[in-house]
């Protein structure tokens, strides 16, 4: 495919991007959130349709105008959640719309030996009788690519096939690819792990902020260039960008840190992390996606339950096995998905604002309006929240007034602890200043601030130190002087040096 | 867009609350329309009589409805009510020789069970609102029965108790008196009161507001024990007015009635929104369209086809509004 646009709203999603599979290839599709790795999969398999540019199978030109229409090509997606019935059975599944018919019934015998065949075939040892909920989630995976497979598919796309696999499970399913592959299928792989696309892929086409960056063979390509042309830094030349922090957050003076967190696990996606905030530091947080960033905060703020490791607030012990544990211990957090966890959007912005402080805005069980007027006029005019009035429901206001809401609704309960997480993603330039330049000064007031970004130039110019995760580990910890994108980026790609050393015992 | 300084009000640029989409004005003005038509077309419905008569039918059902709303607006729904009603009901009568302040408190202590286990069903279980309270329904009515002797009628001999569900209040019916106390309680708390607040979070979205450390699965359990509470004083009122219980008809089918006046009203069913006075003109809608269709002689059924129409219309109508 050749020069593809898409524009949503306006909005353009996707900028000239060109990508081309082989025969027998498996092409990785790399990129941090919002590069547009999804509209690309979607206009391929016909869920979306391109604005401009050119596709073709084999030599001719296609337009797919719906996903049966990509699947009659033999383009076929095969989703993250992946999409079967759970009640029915392996057969079932594979055959779902085209079941093999006799006398205008279902032919069952067929259909089961059908299944059976193909399973074999494909190396694959499963009972087509089975109820696929049963199965464990890589089998059912392999089901779903089964179907894929019997579907006729010449392109497979794997979006982030391996997410809830566990290691032996994926050695099953690298297994698989390599069959497919054999046969000429083309598959194309979406993955964050960086060691999967080595063991698997050909090729790697990277998108950054939808446009096309680059496509490298993964034998000529190194792990940091990779992360490079994800970030869209040049190795040679990381210039300090142009945010709003204005200076470093001071250093932290007291001895006792704030929070401190020790070998912190939660299933596969924490495997021991442990940090440390002191008063008045904005401690960043990097880290590829999937490398632990997200969860390390909602451990933290209780907000997900941990298999291990201890939190101390002020050096003493604290259990937080809730969010209300982690408010009572002076604890906010922002989270990063705004709309689904942040806010309540049929509220008004006083309400949404005034939500965690509400038990110290009552007197006998009544809302003071009065007092609650006053937080909420205050924190409007000193955040700059732009709405018409404080009345107005929050789903009305921009991304960046919705995240000032947000921030004024931790910090009207007064926190010592503020853990924000991507605190300026999907804001307009003007607002995402704002934000950073009050992140800079809460710090200046005692604030200890625990700072997640996928924006290295905010991580480098925002922190005062940085601590970088890996596979659910901390990998590595620079401090102030340390602090650049290229070291977060080396960290990122192979810190386990630095981080032996750096970890405490 | 204007400044932070606009965080002032400023009246003129603003649509006022009762015209904004997804509150009660829609169905405000059909209650208006329906009760100028009758006073036009239905003899005798512009009376003082047919006035209070229209207020008390309709008492029972705002009060069961008024709980509802407070569920609704979590995103769950109660269905069993009516089953609660009669449980109350029953426990009243039996207990009566207790003297009558023991029994209605008994009996409302028994209701308000009902929806507390309601409530913990499902949020410390985690089973579907519609199973949970399904299966109140269906035991609540046979524990009803069990409690007034296998289903007998328990007649009520307490003029004490009458009152409640015949009395007067000057030109009041007492049972008028109680839904309209309940009905401004309930808008009072869910505007001025915490619990109004968490509660819209809980329903609007619900992972929200526990990171914003709302107490939600409290905030589910009190909005279920309330629905209970307000089921049971409607079951009170009921048997009262019919001087005794009858376990195997007190409140069969207001679940119905209830979550209809609810819709109408403009609450809406995804939760996160709520209107104490739009479930209270929903109610009111219903009574008169079935009292003044009873007047005009028009078979009961073809009432009961007219209520469906104008729930399917209510819902239509927050549908289009929501963009």
């Amino acid at each position: 495919m050749e020069g593809i646009v898409k524009r949503f709203a306006g909005v353009t999603a996707l900028d000239q991007v060109d990508f081309s599979l082989d025969t027998g290839e498996v092409h990785a599709l790399v990129g941090e959130n919002g590069a547009g790795k999804s509209t690309l999969v979607k206009i391929i398999t016909g869920a979306y349709f391109r604005d401009e540019g050119a596709m073709s199978v084999e030599g001719r030109p296609v337009n797919f105008a719906t996903p049966a229409a990509a699947q009659a090509e033999g383009v076929i997606a095969v989703h993250q959640e992946i999409h079967l019935l759970s009640y029915r059975t392996v057969a079932e599944n594979v055959f779902l719309g085209r079941e093999p018919r006799r006398w205008g019934l279902v032919d069952w015998t067929a259909m089961f030996d059908g299944a059976a065949a193909l399973l074999n075939d494909l190396g694959l040892d499963m009972d087509p009788r089975a109820t696929v909920g049963t199965l464990r989630t890589a089998q059912q995976q392999m089901v779903a690519i089964a179907r894929g497979v019997s579907l006729g598919a010449k392109v497979l796309v794997l979006d982030e096939p391996t997410s809830s696999l566990a290691e032996r499970e994926v050695t099953l399913l690298y297994g698989l690819i390599r069959k497919l592959k054999s046969r000429g299928t083309g598959i194309i792989y979406i993955s964050h792990r960086f060691d999967e696309l080595y063991a698997i892929c050909d090729r790697v086409t990277v998108l950054r902020d939808g446009k096309y960056v680059a496509t490298r063979r993964l034998a000529d390509v190194e792990r940091i260039d990779l992360i490079c042309l994800m970030l869209g830094k040049s190795r040679e030349a990381l210039a300090l960008g142009a945010t709003a922090f204005t200076a470093h957050a001071g250093e932290a003076s007291a001895t006792v840190p704030l929070v401190r967190a020790h070998a912190l696990q939660s299933g596969t996606r924490l495997r021991g992390v442990s940090l440390e905030i002191r008063e008045g530091e904005v401690v960043g947080l990097a880290g590829l996606l999937g490398s632990g960033r997200t969860e390390t905060a909602r451990a933290l703020f209780g907000a997900d339950p941990i298999d291990g490791g201890t939190i101390e607030v002020r050096g003493k012990h604290v259990e937080i096995r809730s969010p209300n544990d982690a408010i009572a211990a002076r604890i906010a957090f922002v989270p990063e998905d705004r709309k689904a966890e942040g806010i309540i959007p049929d509220l008004s912005v006083r309400e949404n604002l005034t939500l965690a402080a509400l038990p110290t805005l009552t007197k006998l069980g009544i809302v003071d309006r009065k007092q609650q007027q006053a937080v909420v006029e205050r924190f409007m005019m000193r955040f700059a929240i732009k709405a018409s009035n404080a009345d107005q429901k929050i789903r009305e206001l921009s991304g960046g007034n919705q995240q000032k809401v947000l921030l004024a609704r931790w910090l009207c309960t007064n926190p010592d602890f503020l853990i924000v997480d991507e605190p300026t993603r999907g804001i307009d330039i003007g607002a995402r200043g704002e934000i950073q330049a009050l992140i800079n000064e809460l710090a200046r007031q005692g604030l200890g601030v625990l700072m997640i970004s996928s924006d290295l130039e905010e991580l480098v110019e925002g922190s005062s130190r940085v601590r970088v995760l890996r596979d659910g580990r901390d990998v590595a910890e620079l401090s102030r002087e340390n602090i650049s994108q290229d070291a977060i980026i080396r960290a990122m790609a192979s810190g386990s040096a630095v981080a032996e050393g750096a970890q405490p015992e | 867009m204007t400044g932070p300084s606009s965080a002032v009000s400023l009246g003129a640029s603003r649509i006022p609350g009762w015209l904004a989409p997804g509150s009660a004005s829609g169905a405000l003005i059909a209650l208006i329309v329906l009760v100028l038509l009758n006073s036009f077309f239905t003899p005798n419905f512009a009376t003082t009589s047919n006035f209070w008569n229209v207020l008390l039918q309709a008492s029972q059902v705002v009060l069961v409805a008024v709980g509802m709303t407070l569920v609704i607006a979590t995103g769950g729904i109660d269905l069993s009510v009516g089953s609660v009603m009669a449980i109350a009901g029953s426990v009243a009568a039996v207990q009566l020789g207790l003297g009558i302040v023991p029994a209605t408190a008994i009996a409302l202590a028994a209701a308000t069970l009902v929806g507390f286990v309601n409530g913990t069903l499902i949020t410390r279980d985690r089973i579907q609102p519609i199973v949970v309270t399904l299966a109140t329904l269906i035991a609540g009515r046979g524990l009803a029965q069990v409690i007034s002797n296998d289903g007998q009628l328990v007649p009520i001999n307490e003029p004490g108790f009458e009152i409640l569900g015949r009395g007067h209040i000057g030109p009041v019916p007492t049972p008028v008196v109680i839904a309209l106390l309940v009905a401004a309680a309930a808008a009072f708390a869910l505007r001025a009161m915490p619990f109004g607040r968490y509660l819209l979070s809980a329903g609007g979205n619900p992972a929200a507001a526990r990171l914003a450390g709302v107490p939600v699965r409290r905030t589910l359990i009190t909005a279920y024990t309330l629905s209970g509470l307000l089921a049971g004083v409607a079951g009170l009122i009921e048997v009262s007015r019919l001087g005794a219980s009858d376990a195997a008809k007190v409140g069969v089918n207001i679940e119905l009635d209830a979550i209809a006046a609810v819709v109408v009203g403009g609450t809406a069913l995804t939760g996160g929104r709520a209107t104490i006075f739009g479930t209270v003109v929903g109610a009111l809608i219903m009574q008169v369209i079935a009292t003044s269709f009873n007047m005009l002689l028009v078979p009961y059924a073809w009432s009961l086809a007219l209520k469906a129409g104008i729930i399917l219309f209510a819902v239509y109508l927050q549908r289009a509004k929501r963009v």
